[in-house]
């Protein structure tokens, strides 16, 4: 890879003229980025990663000292590949060695010369690089031998199958179920402490399960029908033929991977109870790794096919070896291949086991490696990583969002600048959830219920939709955050942290919050309409089903004539002065509504008598408007006489209304027996608007 | 005026910089600059709100910036005065931020004079 352009080295120090003599001295060779402080520096380092090349560090600056810094550099690891140079009038040998400890490379005191500083920079910068370079090739040699020993193990598996005449897909099959089974059992127990490089061994080393066979006879290996008692007796020595093959190898004797794989050979057709080959081992006297490798050989055996038989359907191979028709085996290992049924059935043909996986990836990167024949593998992936991480920051850049990256550990979120700016935050904070400015920010309900909800996601389904109400300069608006915690990639899952971005949902959601306003009231006068009264009643009594609770139906008398003798927007207004004396007067927790027309409802709880209540309304209502004379008829139904049915009470409410119609209007009365067979003075019920006023009042008033 | 003159003025070490920073200009440039750094209005501000804290702060850099220009006389009285706040506020605190207070406007006197005699 070569580097036409300069590299970057970040000043960390608080005082500009010391930042200024420093960039001065390296300006010319390198690029030059500065921070005034430990905070400032986290975000930079944060954003260029391993674009730096090196950081020039100062220790006492405000915010966040050097030390602070480098413990942050620490955590994330990122002191592994950047190298830090601390410069300081601190000359204790106390600082020198915490410096050292907590990973820089070296120590510059101050007064600094020009020329050591610059000659410790450069040196630095080399050392690191020779050392990547150096790391990248050793990793690119130990993956080409891990790629070619798999080669190898792969090539004599497969002659022993060709001898077998077997399709050569059965030792890719074995070590895929091999591998599943593995991972299932080490999630479910801790008995066989099942380690990730164990599993590793114990997949690879499946492949081998059958080398024995090269020693059989291939008369008795391929015949179609059933073998006789002898041949029977030659072909169970395959498994120790094998393991003598393994144990009697001139060296490697002591590698992990022959003695697993000597286990498994040798005893990869021993039975759970005791009744197999050849050593007839019991229960965990056989070893995990050969328990699982006969567990995998018997359902490929099962549902590939064979010379004498036909291949049987996944449902039917499991069931088969559920039910015991194929031997028995550890009752743990059969639930690891029944909870992973479907990815066996779905995963053998165009299985994404992780063996499979490497080999696509192996051919990949085999392929890329030849297109980019300067490049070695890790070079390719860290220029992959660079490029990403450009193509990030360039489209954070661009969308004017609010974006976000939350780490738990150190505690910090980095915001997008045009987020920071918009939140007026800076684009790194510190520990967050104790941040004074980001708590005027977002309250600490706000903040806690949104930590709470991202940690209780889980590695499956991590993104959390949250609604939140945030304060940007005095002005509360809503936001929805739209968050994905991450978590690590080991078992169990760590909680990371987590990215996300916020989104100004506050007009949207005032909009919807208005058109619920306007559907639940009646717009002339403001007050509740009918239907939504109604549901509002009905949430009253069923949540106290004990309450006493009183309706009340009242409309104006002679309202006709006022629309008549002063027009409609006269009655309109006399309308919307009956609903304002009607809201000062009730109390809190009743409800009132305009029914339709002339005419409303009052719902009120009480507690003792209800007459003081209902008087005190009605007095209130009745007065003049203007020349008008405002006089109510109004009738009650005490759910104590009428029931809670609402229907029920609405009509014995109507039905005390016309019976106060009746008797000369102008006043009100509740509900008793004797109105039972009376008239409805509201009929049919009309929950509708206000353009039918006149009309409505005529209604009542024929009826009267 | 020159260089060398006004070093000998502020009590500093005009050939112990030279030697580090190898250059003139280097020198020139950056004591020119002395008098924009902000770290002694901080020193000025915070040891009159009695925010210590920030006033060691403000101290220790005048000492690092004056390490790096070789003014040794500022870089005695704020090296002991930042000793002196290290750990919060001593008594002889006081007493040693006006001797940083006299030695700073020597400091800033001489390089204005150097300033005007080479017409910069």
């Amino acid at each position: 890879m070569k580097q036409t352009r300069k590299e970057k080295i970040l000043i960390v120090d608080d005082s500009e003229l010391n930042r200024a003599i420093l960039a001065d001295m390296l300006g010319e060779e390198y690029d030059i980025v500065e921070a005034e402080n430990g905070l400032e520096g986290v975000g930079i380092l944060q954003k260029m990663g391993t674009d730096l090349s090196l950081v020039l560090l100062d220790i006492v600056m405000p915010e966040m000292d050097g030390f602070g810094m480098l413990d942050i550099m620490h955590q994330n690891h990122w002191i592994d590949d950047i190298p830090v140079i601390m410069i300081s009038a601190e000359s204790g040998s106390s600082h020198i060695e915490r410096a050292y400890e907590l990973g820089v490379t070296d120590f510059i005191a101050r007064p600094f010369d020009a020329l050591i500083v610059h000659r410790r920079v450069v040196n630095t910068i080399l050392l690191y690089a020779k050392q990547k370079k150096l790391v990248g090739m050793v990793a690119d040699q130990i993956y080409e031998k891990e790629r070619q020993g798999n080669l190898m193990i792969d090539i004599l598996s497969h002659i022993v199958e060709f001898r077998n005449g077997e399709s050569g897909l059965h030792v890719l099959h074995v070590r895929t179920l091999t591998e599943l089974l593995l991972h299932r059992l080490s999630q479910k127990t801790d008995r066989y402490s099942l380690t990730p490089a164990e599993i590793s061994i114990i997949t690879t080393a499946s492949s081998l399960h059958d080398i024995g066979k090269i020693a059989i006879d291939e008369n008795i290996l391929n015949k179609p029908g059933r073998l006789t008692d002898e041949e029977f007796a030659v072909m169970k020595t395959h498994t120790t033929v094998g393991a003598d093959m393994l144990e009697n190898l001139p060296i490697h004797q002591h590698d992990p991977l022959v003695k697993v794989a000597y286990q498994i050979c040798r005893w990869h057709h021993e039975r759970y109870d005791g009744r197999g080959y050849p050593d007839g081992l019991k229960g965990d006297d056989i070893p995990i790794s050969a328990q699982v490798v006969a567990l995998a050989d018997v359902y490929d055996a099962l549902t590939s096919v064979r010379v004498y038989k036909p291949p049987f359907p996944h449902d039917e191979a499991v069931q088969m070896i559920l039910d015991g028709k194929c031997g028995t085996f550890n009752p743990l290992l059969l639930e690891c291949l029944q909870e992973n049924s479907e990815i066996i059935r779905s995963g053998l043909a165009g299985s994404d086991s992780q063996t499979q996986r490497d080999q696509r990836e192996m051919r990949n990167i085999s392929q890329e490696m030849h297109r980019y024949e300067e490049l070695t593998a890790s070079e390719r992936t860290l220029q992959l990583l660079e490029h990403e991480r450009m193509k990030y920051s360039f489209f954070a850049a661009m969308t004017q969002e609010i974006q976000f990256e939350y780490t738990a550990s150190p505690a910090m979120v980095t915001i997008s600048a045009w987020g920071a700016e918009k939140l007026g935050l800076g684009e790194t904070v510190m520990d967050p959830l104790h941040n004074d400015d980001v708590l005027s920010l977002m309250a600490p309900e706000w903040t806690q219920g949104l930590s709470n909800a991202l940690h209780s996601t889980c590695p499956d389904q991590p993104v959390v939709t949250y609604d939140c109400q945030l304060n940007l300069n005095g002005e509360i608006r809503w936001f929805r955050i739209v968050a994905r915690a991450t978590w690590s990639a080991d078992e169990p899952a760590r909680y990371m942290g987590a990215i996300g971005k916020a989104i100004d949902i506050h007009d949207s959601r005032m909009k919807l919050h208005a058109l619920e306003q306007m559907a639940s009231h009646d717009t002339l006068t403001g007050l509740l309409n009918h239907a939504y009264a109604k549901k509002r009643i009905l949430e009253r009594i069923e949540s106290r089903p004990t309450g006493s609770f009183a309706l009340a139906i009242f409309d104006l008398d002679h309202f006709k004539s006022a629309n008549d003798t002063y027009g409609h927007s006269f009655g309109d207004h006399v309308l919307t002065y009956v609903a304002e004396k009607l809201r000062q007067s009730i109390r809190d927790g009743d409800i009132a509504a305009r029914v339709g027309g002339d005419e409303f409802l009052i719902f009120l709880e009480h507690k003792g008598d209800v007459e003081p209540v209902v008087s005190r309304i009605f007095e209130a209502l009745c007065g003049t408007y203007e020349d008008f004379t405002i006089s109510v008829s109004m009738g009650i139904a005490p759910t104590s006489t009428a029931g809670c049915d609402y229907e029920t009470l609405f009509h014995a409410a109507d039905q005390a209304l016309y019976t106060v119609k009746r008797g000369g209007r102008g006043q009100y009365r509740f509900y008793d027996e004797s109105m039972k067979q009376t008239l409805s003075a509201i009929s049919p019920i009309d929950s509708g608007g206000g353009a039918d006023t006149a009309s409505a009042d005529q209604k009542g008033e024929g009826q009267t | 005026m020159t260089l060398q003159e006004c070093y000998a003025a502020m009590g500093g070490n005009y050939e112990e910089v030279l030697g580090r920073l190898r250059s003139d200009r280097l020198i020139q440039k950056f004591v020119l600059k002395f008098m924009d750094d902000g770290s002694y209005q901080l020193l000025l501000d915070s040891m009159a709100s009695q925010n210590y804290e920030d006033a060691f702060r403000a101290a220790h850099t005048i000492k690092g910036v004056c390490q790096n220009l070789g003014l040794t006389r500022l870089l005695n009285s704020s090296g002991q005065l930042s000793e002196a706040l290290r750990h919060g506020y001593t008594p002889e605190a006081d007493s040693l931020a006006e001797q940083v207070g006299r030695d700073y406007q020597d400091t800033v006197g001489a390089i204005r004079a150097f300033q005007a005699s080479a017409g910069i």
